[in-house]
């Protein structure tokens, strides 16, 4: 197990160094970044200094070694657009990002799972087609109407939570379940295909040979194994939830690090929109290794 | 004579409508007699797994119970619910199945699985239950009780996970034990050991054990008493002695019959031959890298095999899973590259050939594959399935189309076979289609890798017979790859032994049979079910 972690943790890393160059490239082939901070109106004498400023006549490589060398230290430099430290911005924004994708994932894991479960233990009754009608409107529906349509019923209408805003627990409701919706049919229909699977499976039918309760069988024999893949796919909706939740955050106002993202891409905030993508990527790739070593804990099989 | 601890009477399973026929067993009544081991023998589709099934109440859901009893120590089973089920399974009834990997929970621990059989019923402390695990586990022979409970299904032999299976079922003294094909998937040499164990565990606990399986040696190694079902119908029961001496039933005895023998006939010698094809120092090393850091893994998959086949021979290669057999074959026909050595086509040197000169020379070796249902691509007619390797190697296309037509006439199909699909044949017409395409290429040599091991022993017996027939009427060589000594014994002239990737005795078959001269080929034929019966 133990070298199975190191080696997971290697390639992770490998593949961080990739998407930081690749990162800090893409923002370099973008364009002359000193003609772009300097706007339209600048002159050459003014975009010569910028260029020395901000040290873009400097190699490539050296850039990049500086510029990684501080992003280790969490230091992105300052915002072109708010005069601000760029980690100061990404801090201020990410736990509510992080709060959103969380509880939306534990919204599409809590509903997903079960119902995936019962469609597959009860196949091809009504719970097994509601199951499935659920997941196609899941995956037809765009989000940003849902949203609106979950904001008109619950804060207009009923009252019952607010219409936007990040202020207390109670805004995240409407928007995570929003962005966990959109999430549930993946999983959903990935736990009721494995659960299928896993039932018509010859140690299931060993575990009920031994006269064990059916729900002995179905958590301890059959939802376990079942459940091996959905862990590798809800990492990867997690990842998703939090770089894709533009949407929904524009939709409730929620100051997150989408709508951060957003404006940044439109202000030439070159300094916030790499630091966000390189923010993104890590999480995504601490997310895919902790999917790596959960599944491994699990299935004994992966590991040798 | 006893009570017996299992009655079932006119039994009936329903099957669901649209299948081949309305009932998957009828009108079936048995007796499973105390202390006893019946064996319920029948081939693929007779029912007999669906009658152990039924016994446990674990029917597959489309089976119906229409009508009939089953007593179990004088109750009704079939008046059970599913609760009552449950208190019998495991406990009173137990049972062990075919696939011994798959039957087994691969993210659980081989005692955890074992001790969940007292969990099931409430049974002993958690400390108790770890502590019996590993005192079953010694029971059945499994070596090192105390680590390997500790071990996962896919960390152990096949064999073992046999035993570990064997170790739960006991677990709670059950009264009956049914098993289900328990020794198919194992090497003959380890089914020999396990097939020891089941009895001589059935006797140190009085135990009845419902015993079904297909192989009539097994029968005779095992049985007290036979029941013979023919699709779904008991057609003949009785004592074993009584039934594999004295069968009465006419199917009884086509089954029989279509056993091979372990009593090969003399083969004319064939020394006076061409040699067809030749191997010299075949050496195949794999090497798998464990991942970055890992250090490589070296198998050798063959070490320096050696033969010669002449024109209208055949030679076994016969051995246990992982002697290399099949790997040798691969390497004949190139369909890997070997590391060390030569293999000649005739006098060709078929390893140095480029790749533009390999595809022309390999229509001289073609090649029969084990399972006839996934070796042809459902959806190509059987027509485009024999002519695509001619109209490749430029046949005219009609030309080859009318030669198809012969072929399947020639492997006893109907020519008008052609224009169906793959899927409207059954295994044993499968694989004779499967032999049609490899004869389009008009090779010197077939290679047939387990050609036979998927079908029934009547259908396996027209298969073999076809083979032979084909071989002597068009003058082929035949490597016959096997894991069965039986299959080899009736249809090889020579027969070479494997074992860890080499060859450890090559001899003429009824020479190998009478007079094995290698410890290994001996412990081999020792272990083939049935063999005291025969010689006895």
């Amino acid at each position: 197990m133990l070298s199975f972690a190191l080696r997971r943790i290697l390639v992770a890393l490998a593949v961080a160094v990739t998407v930081s160059v690749a990162s800090f490239m893409l923002l370099h082939l973008s364009g002359d970044l000193a003609t772009a901070i300097a706007g339209p109106e600048a002159t050459g004498e003014q975009i010569a200094a910028i260029r020395v400023q901000h040290g873009l006549d400097q190699p490539l490589l050296a850039q990049f070694l500086a510029w990684a060398g501080k992003a280790l230290q969490l230091d992105f430099g300052n915002s072109f657009y708010f005069r601000e430290r760029v980690s100061d911005l990404i801090l201020a924004r990410l736990p509510v990002t992080l709060t959103l994708g969380v509880v939306a994932l534990c919204v599409a894991l809590f509903v997903a799972i079960p119902l995936g479960v019962l469609a597959a233990v009860r196949r091809d009754t009504w719970i097994d087609r509601l199951a499935l009608a659920v997941s196609v409107l899941g995956q037809a529906m765009p989000s940003f109407w849902f949203g609106l349509t979950l904001i008109m019923v619950f804060a207009v209408n009923l009252r019952w939570l607010p219409v936007s805003g990040n202020a207390t627990w109670k805004h995240f409701v409407l928007p995570a379940v929003a962005l966990g919706y959109y999430a549930m049919p993946a999983v959903m229909r990935l736990t009721r295909n494995g659960m299928l699977e896993v039932l018509a499976s010859d140690y299931v039918r060993t575990a009920r040979a031994k006269g064990l309760p059916p729900r002995k069988v179905l958590i301890r024999h059959a939802l376990r194994n079942a459940v091996i893949p959905v862990i590798a796919l809800a990492a990867v909706q997690f990842g998703f939830m939090l770089g894709g939740s533009i949407v929904i955050e524009a939709v409730f106002s929620l100051q997150g690090l989408g709508q951060l993202a957003w404006e940044s891409i439109a202000r030439n905030d070159f300094p916030v929109v790499q630091a966000i993508v390189l923010v993104l990527a890590m999480i995504y790739i601490a997310l895919t290794l902790a999917a790596d070593l959960l599944n491994a804990l699990l299935d004994p099989r992966l590991r040798s | 004579m006893s009570e017996p601890v299992v009655r079932i009477r006119n039994l009936c399973l329903a099957l669901p409508k649209g299948a081949d026929r309305p009932h998957a067993v009828e009108d079936l009544s048995l007796d499973l007699l105390p202390g006893k081991i019946l064996c319920v023998v029948g081939e693929s589709g007779s029912g007999k797994s669906m009658s152990a099934y039924a016994l446990t109440g674990l029917l597959p859901r489309v089976l119906r119970v229409a009508g009939g009893r089953i007593e179990f120590e004088g109750q009704d089973l079939l008046a059970l619910d599913e609760r009552g089920w449950r208190q019998l399974r495991g406990r009173r009834i137990a049972m062990i199945f075919q696939e011994p990997m798959t039957a087994l929970n691969p993210v659980m621990r081989i005692g955890d699985q074992i001790a969940e059989m007292f969990e099931a019923h409430n049974l002993l402390t958690p400390a108790e239950r770890r502590a019996r695990a590993v005192a079953l586990a010694r029971e059945v022979g499994l070596p090192e009780p105390e680590q390997i409970v500790r071990a996962y299904p896919h960390q152990l032999s096949g064999g073992q996970r046999q035993r570990a299976m064997i170790a739960m079922a006991l677990a709670l003294e059950p009264s009956v034990l049914v098993a289900d094909e328990p020794t198919t998937a194992l090497d003959v040499t380890t089914q020999a050991q396990i097939l020891k164990l089941i009895r001589e565990l059935q006797q140190r606990r009085g135990m009845s054990v419902m015993f079904i399986t297909h192989d009539f040696g097994v029968v005779a190694d095992i049985a007290d008493h036979v029941a013979v079902l023919q699709r779904g119908t008991l057609v003949e029961a009785g004592t074993a002695e009584a039934v594999l001496r004295n069968p009465q039933h006419p199917y009884t005895k086509a089954l029989l019959a279509a056993v091979p023998s372990l009593a090969p006939p003399e083969r004319a010698p064939l020394d006076g031959q061409p040699i067809a094809l030749q191997a010299v120092g075949l050496t195949k090393t794999y090497t798998t890298r464990t991942g970055l850091m890992g250090k490589p893994r070296v198998v050798a998959a063959v070490k320096e095999v050696a033969f010669d086949l002449r024109r209208g021979e055949t030679l076994g290669l016969v051995g246990e899973s992982g002697s290399g057999k099949s790997t040798t074959a691969r390497l004949a026909i190139r369909l890997i590259e070997p590391d060390l050595g030569t293999v000649r086509l005739g006098t060709l040197d078929f390893t140095t050939l480029g790749p533009a000169a390999l595809r022309a020379e390999r229509r001289r070796i073609q090649m029969i594959f084990q399972d006839p249902f996934a070796s042809l691509n459902p959806r190509r007619t059987v027509e485009q399935i024999i002519t695509a390797g001619p109209i490749a190697h430029g046949t005219p296309a009609r030309l080859a189309r009318a030669r198809a037509r012969e072929l399947l006439e020639l492997v006893g199909l109907q020519p008008s076979a052609a224009e169906r699909y793959p899927n409207a044949f059954s295994g044993g017409q499968r694989q004779r289609i499967g032999i049609a395409r490899a004869l389009a290429m008009e090779p010197d040599v077939l290679v047939a890798d387990e050609a036979v091991s998927a079908l029934d022993v009547s259908v396996q017996a027209q298969v073999l017979e076809l083979l032979e027939d084909l071989k002597n009427r068009l003058g082929i060589a035949m490597l016959f790859i096997t894991h069965d000594l039986r299959v080899a014994a009736t249809i090889c002239d020579r027969i070479a032994v494997m074992r860890g990737g080499e060859i450890v005795e090559t001899r003429r078959t009824a020479d190998l049979f009478r007079q094995p001269e290698h410890p290994y080929t001996r412990s081999l034929l020792a272990a083939v079910p049935g063999m005291q019966a025969q010689t006895a």
